[in-house]
């Protein structure tokens, strides 16, 4: 079952392409420190606002710092955000989604205003009304983005547990004498598990966004961490000199939320059985 | 006379709509004793399924709920009981065929582990022995090399296999009870009659009692010691499977069998007028079949006839009593 999934990944040559950049740049951010050319926080005077070239492939700042490789470190930490942001938002709204879904009733009332009213706010007044409380931090910026999109996940698991729950195999588990915990964790999250990591792969990309805007804004990390967002911000300022300063990091970020959509659209084709092939 | 294995008393299920309770089983009296297979027969939506699976307490959420009545295990009340009660007893004790063997296996695990899933829970087997109860219940409802199909999923098994497959998770925890509900009807005659075979079997290798749900008189005769015939809620004639046979006395009984082809009668068959009523216009009072009744006269439409006569033969008719 899993080669046939896979195949159809194969098949479906954006999603490859978009699975591909993703495996590049993971291994810039797993092996930075290694395949960095250059330290991404030395200072090099006679290198300042260096243009790309031989010596500096993406060009360098105004410290003469390497852009490639702090654009590497940088890697990390984007997707290092993305990755405990998403495991946030996956774990705590599948949690109350499947609690909604599953015990109904008031649970359900209580857990489903709740989502509502975080749906209500947008997404980056959310994060930063969380971030203002919680402080400037990199662990914050994690919390805060995955606060933001766990509604998004409790809505898909509280919607998808309600349909598997009728079906007639968690009846027949029932009849066996199953308990709930196990009804729960073998019958109903499997099952639920593909729109899950589905919209996973895609509030991915927003994450990498999300800490981008905060960066931005100045609510994220340490402005001196070479976070793809604070690249960006930082570089945003000297355009009319080093329009590489700006330019690259936006790159590196359209390129990542590009390819996670991608690969996300390629994982809904070839796992929900509601889309009609070859569309 | 000894207790039965399974008592149900004055049964009621009703579903609550609109702030009303619409009864779909009313005052449902029905045994089953061990090592005794009851037919419940009856159409669609008669309140058949619902029965059983309030012996189940599958039901007891809204919006279908238990509205009162008494469902007696071994004497002792199971709608009394707390949810870890019968937890223990559903799949050990009492257990549950279900109608549709394409739905009610779960598409992701195989056959076998579905059905290792009884001993783990009821005797916290360890796996291998838990996996090897499953081979064998597997092997006793005869499927061949149990071991090799024990491994593979639902989706490489044919509709009789997985039939069987379901009823060997129901043989697992060697129930004292199996509530079979439809067991054959998603099945060509062939298979169900090796079905129906094997369950025979079974009653008589085990002991066990067995309610088999069915509207198929043909699988009735074949199988049950005993039949109970349901109309909109109601058990409306209760008798042995040749008593019933030989002399229905019910008019809806008489008008089932009337509609059953023989291969002596030949000509058109005889149907039922009307049709059975929903749940919402099911009559307060009365006997529901009356309308669609022959017989009927103005007595059946005040009051619900009671289910009466000796032990062989009960009907719920005021013009065809047992005796008269």
């Amino acid at each position: 079952m899993r080669a046939f999934t896979w195949s159809m990944v194969m098949a479906n040559r954006l999603a490859l392409t978009g699975g591909l950049i993703l495996a590049f740049f993971a291994v810039a951010a797993l092996f930075a420190p290694w395949l960095a050319p250059r330290d991404p926080y030395e200072i090099v005077p006679a290198s300042m606002l260096a243009t790309p070239g031989a010596e500096h492939w993406l060009g360098a700042d105004q410290l003469g710092r390497d852009l490639f490789s702090r654009m590497m470190y940088g890697a990390r930490i984007s997707f290092h955000v993305g990755l405990v942001a998403v495991g946030i938002a996956l774990t705590a709204g599948t949690l109350l989604g499947v609690a909604a879904g599953y015990l109904g009733g008031w649970v359900d009332a209580v857990i489903s205003r709740i989502v509502d009213t975080l749906f209500s706010i947008p997404d980056i007044l959310l994060a930063l009304a969380v971030m203002a409380v919680l402080g400037p931090d990199l662990t914050n910026v994690m919390l805060a983005i995955g606060i933001v999109y766990t509604p998004i996940f409790a809505r898909i698991a509280r919607g998808s547990t309600l349909e598997v729950k009728q079906r007639l195999f968690i009846e027949a588990a029932r009849s066996i004498g199953s308990t709930h915990a196990t009804i729960v964790f073998r019958h109903i999250l499997p099952a639920i598990s593909a729109p899950l990591m589905i919209q996973a792969s895609l509030s991915f990309a927003f994450a990498i966004l999300a800490e981008a805007a905060l960066s931005f804004l100045g609510f994220g990390v340490e402005p001196d961490t070479p976070s793809w967002g604070i690249l960006l911000n930082q570089g945003k300022d000297l355009m009319d000199r080093a329009w590489w300063l700006a330019v690259f990091p936006g790159l590196a970020i359209t390129l990542a939320v590009f390819s996670f959509n991608v690969v996300g659209d390629g994982l809904r084709d070839a796992l929900d059985p509601r889309v009609v092939k070859g569309t | 006379m000894t207790q039965p294995l399974l008592d149900i008393r004055n049964l009621s299920v009703g579903f609550v709509r609109d702030g009303m309770t619409h009864l779909a089983v009313q005052a449902v009296s029905l045994s089953v004793g061990r090592g005794e297979i009851v037919g419940l027969v009856g159409e669609s939506g008669c309140g058949k399924s619902l029965t059983a699976k309030a012996v189940m307490g599958l039901i007891g959420r809204k919006p279908g709920q238990v509205a009162g009545g008494d469902i007696r295990f071994e004497g002792r009340n199971l709608l009394e009981a707390t949810d870890r009660e019968i937890q223990a007893l559903r799949g050990h004790r009492i257990a549950m065929i279900f109608q549709d063997p394409m739905t009610s296996l779960n598409p992701v695990f195989t056959i076998g582990n579905q059905i290792a899933e009884v001993p783990r829970i009821h005797e916290g087997a360890p796996a291998n022995e838990a996996w090897a109860t499953a081979v064998s219940a597997l092997e006793q409802v005869g499927i061949a090399e149990a071991s090799t199909r024990a491994r593979q999923v639902p989706f490489e098994f044919s509709g009789g296999m997985r039939q069987r497959a379901v009823i060997a998770m129901g043989l697992a925890g060697h129930p004292d009870l199996l509530l079979a509900d439809e067991p054959t009807t998603a099945l060509d005659v062939t298979v169900q009659a090796q079905i129906l075979d094997l369950l025979k079997q079974l009653r008589d290798r085990t002991g066990c009692g067995i309610l088999l749900i069915t509207h198929d008189l043909g699988v009735v005769a074949e199988t049950c010691d005993r039949v109970a015939v349901m109309y909109a809620g109601r058990i409306v004639e209760e008798a042995s499977v040749k008593e019933l046979f030989a002399r229905p006395r019910h008019p809806y009984t008489d008008g089932l069998f009337r509609a059953v082809p023989t291969l002596e009668r030949t000509g058109r068959l005889e149907p039922i007028p009307g049709q059975p009523p929903d749940l919402d216009s099911i009559p307060a009072q009365g006997c529901p079949f009356r309308d669609r009744c022959p017989l009927a006269e103005s007595q059946c439409a005040d009051t619900m006839p009671p289910l009466v006569g000796c032990n062989n033969h009960r009907v719920a008719c005021w013009k065809r009593e047992v005796g008269s």
